[in-house]
């Protein structure tokens, strides 16, 4: 049985790595390499660098973290923001992501998933989705940082991302991201109820019983955190005793003989 | 000095990444001196099982490799684990390097989605140098088709939807289905004992 994965996420703007509230009020607070090096230590399953000022002249600054970062970082790390093209798959993944995920420019051109699963394969592309709550109980996709309502279901999206060839899902509720009480349980249910491939919940966590909270009441199979883990209220070793105790299954990180 | 064959398969530079990390020496070639001249080899790859046979039997590496597996230290990951075996069936029936005895089939999973992609829990068989100072560790695996052989060559296996091979052994031969290079602690742990028996010899 795979182990349920717990996620650090990195803004990084212009090589530096920062953390938004609600996506407004962005501080910065270090370097990315060093960064993921140290939640590689505390037992990450995996790494998210999320580029977030994602303008094409900064495209370099983000490559280069990259693979500084795949040189001192072993386990699975994936790269988004401002991903456009094709190229920008391929420079990506040649730098030394492991996954790379895909937002706006794939609610724009859906086909942009396709292509990029049949070239680099659908284990390398993570399709990742912000939505909120409408009035009618539907959820909406967001795009830009959640400035624009695209009018697009976030559940038929989802479904659709997966047709197409997504390997996985990064479901970031607007609603709870930044808030700090807890997943978007129902938002989470509402799509891993309608697709077969990994769902990764982001936005809300605050807390540890956050994490068993997520896993125990819905099939995520992965839970993605950023101010928690770097303002170090929490670790991620932390979270995977917490984990454990729940008999969640976690890997618990490799200590030597 | 480890050889990783480089035939033009992906990811590569992730297994020297690693090495590099590990201060162990090792080189990317697809030349048949250095392969031969080399104290151990390590085949990687990422990509579909005929693609890769291609590539190898284009690059003229095929008896090369079959020469030297047996030879020394030999490690295979992922694509490369499977490519060990006499036939795979990803799109078409292909003649793998039959080093070990088995086949490479699409995994039947019921509901559980295909690639299987993730961290998932080593089931020692045998135990092996490699897996030394580990154990039944969690790995990180990327694929949707597996080996199928006899218990005797097997390792470990790991449970996803059914018991899959995880990590078989033939003599200097080894293969790992998952990505040690990408398994953390233990994975880094798993190619130090790897270049510890290259060093051996």
């Amino acid at each position: 049985m795979l182990a349920k994965r717990i996620i650090p996420c990195l803004d990084v703007r212009d090589g530096k790595v920062v953390k938004g509230i609600n996506f407004v009020g962005i501080k910065e607070v270090g370097d990315p390499v060093e960064c993921a090096a140290e939640y590689d230590r505390q037992g990450a399953d995996e790494i998210v660098f999320l580029d977030i000022t994602a303008s094409h002249e900064h495209r370099g600054t983000m490559l280069d973290v990259v693979s500084k970062t795949a040189k001192k970082v072993f386990v699975p790390l994936t790269v988004g923001g401002g991903i456009r093209t094709i190229d920008d798959f391929r420079d990506t993944l040649r730098a030394g992501a492991d996954k790379v995920s895909v937002n706006s420019a794939a609610v724009k051109n859906p086909q942009l998933i396709k292509e990029a699963a049949d070239i680099f394969g659908r284990q390398c592309v993570v399709v990742a989705i912000d939505a909120k709550k409408c009035p009618d109980g539907h959820y909406t996709v967001v795009i830009n940082g959640g400035r624009i309502d695209m009018g697009i279901d976030a559940v038929e999206w989802a479904k659709k991302a997966e047709e197409l060839g997504a390997g996985e899902i990064l479901l970031t509720s607007m609603d709870t991201d930044g808030v700090k009480g807890g997943f978007d349980l129902d938002m989470l249910n509402a799509v891993c109820d309608v697709v077969n491939i990994p769902v990764i919940a982001s936005g809300g966590c605050g807390k540890l019983e956050h994490f068993t909270e997520v896993f125990e009441k819905t099939n995520s199979a992965a839970a993605l955190a950023a101010s928690l883990f770097h303002y170090k209220e929490l670790t991620v070793g932390q979270v995977k005793e917490e984990m454990q105790r729940h008999n969640v299954p976690v890997r618990m990180p490799y200590k030597g003989e | 000095m480890i050889a990783i064959i480089d035939y033009g398969a992906g990811n590569i530079f992730s297994v020297k990444n690693a090495l590099d990390y590990l201060g162990v020496k090792a080189e990317l070639t697809k030349d048949k001196s250095d392969i031969i001249n080399a104290d151990g080899i390590i085949l990687p790859g990422v990509g579909a099982f005929p693609w890769a046979m291609n590539k190898l039997n284009e690059s003229g590496l095929v008896d090369v490799i079959k020469e030297q597996a047996p030879q020394k230290p030999f490690l295979g990951i992922c694509l490369g684990m499977q490519l060990l075996f006499g036939k795979g069936y990803e799109f078409e029936e292909t003649d793998g390097l039959g080093l070990i005895d088995g086949e490479v089939k699409l995994m039947e999973t019921g509901n559980l989605p295909l690639p299987h992609i993730g961290w998932n829990k080593l089931e020692i068989n045998h135990d092996c140098e490699f897996l030394h100072g580990v154990g039944e560790t969690y790995v990180y695996f990327v694929h949707s088709y597996a080996a199928e052989c006899g218990s005797d060559s097997v390792s470990a296996y790991t449970d996803y939807g059914g018991k899959r091979t995880a990590l078989v052994n033939r003599g200097t031969i080894y293969g790992a289905q998952f990505h040690p290079e990408k398994s953390g602690a233990a994975g880094l742990r798993m190619l130090r004992n790897f270049a510890d028996m290259v060093n051996k010899g």
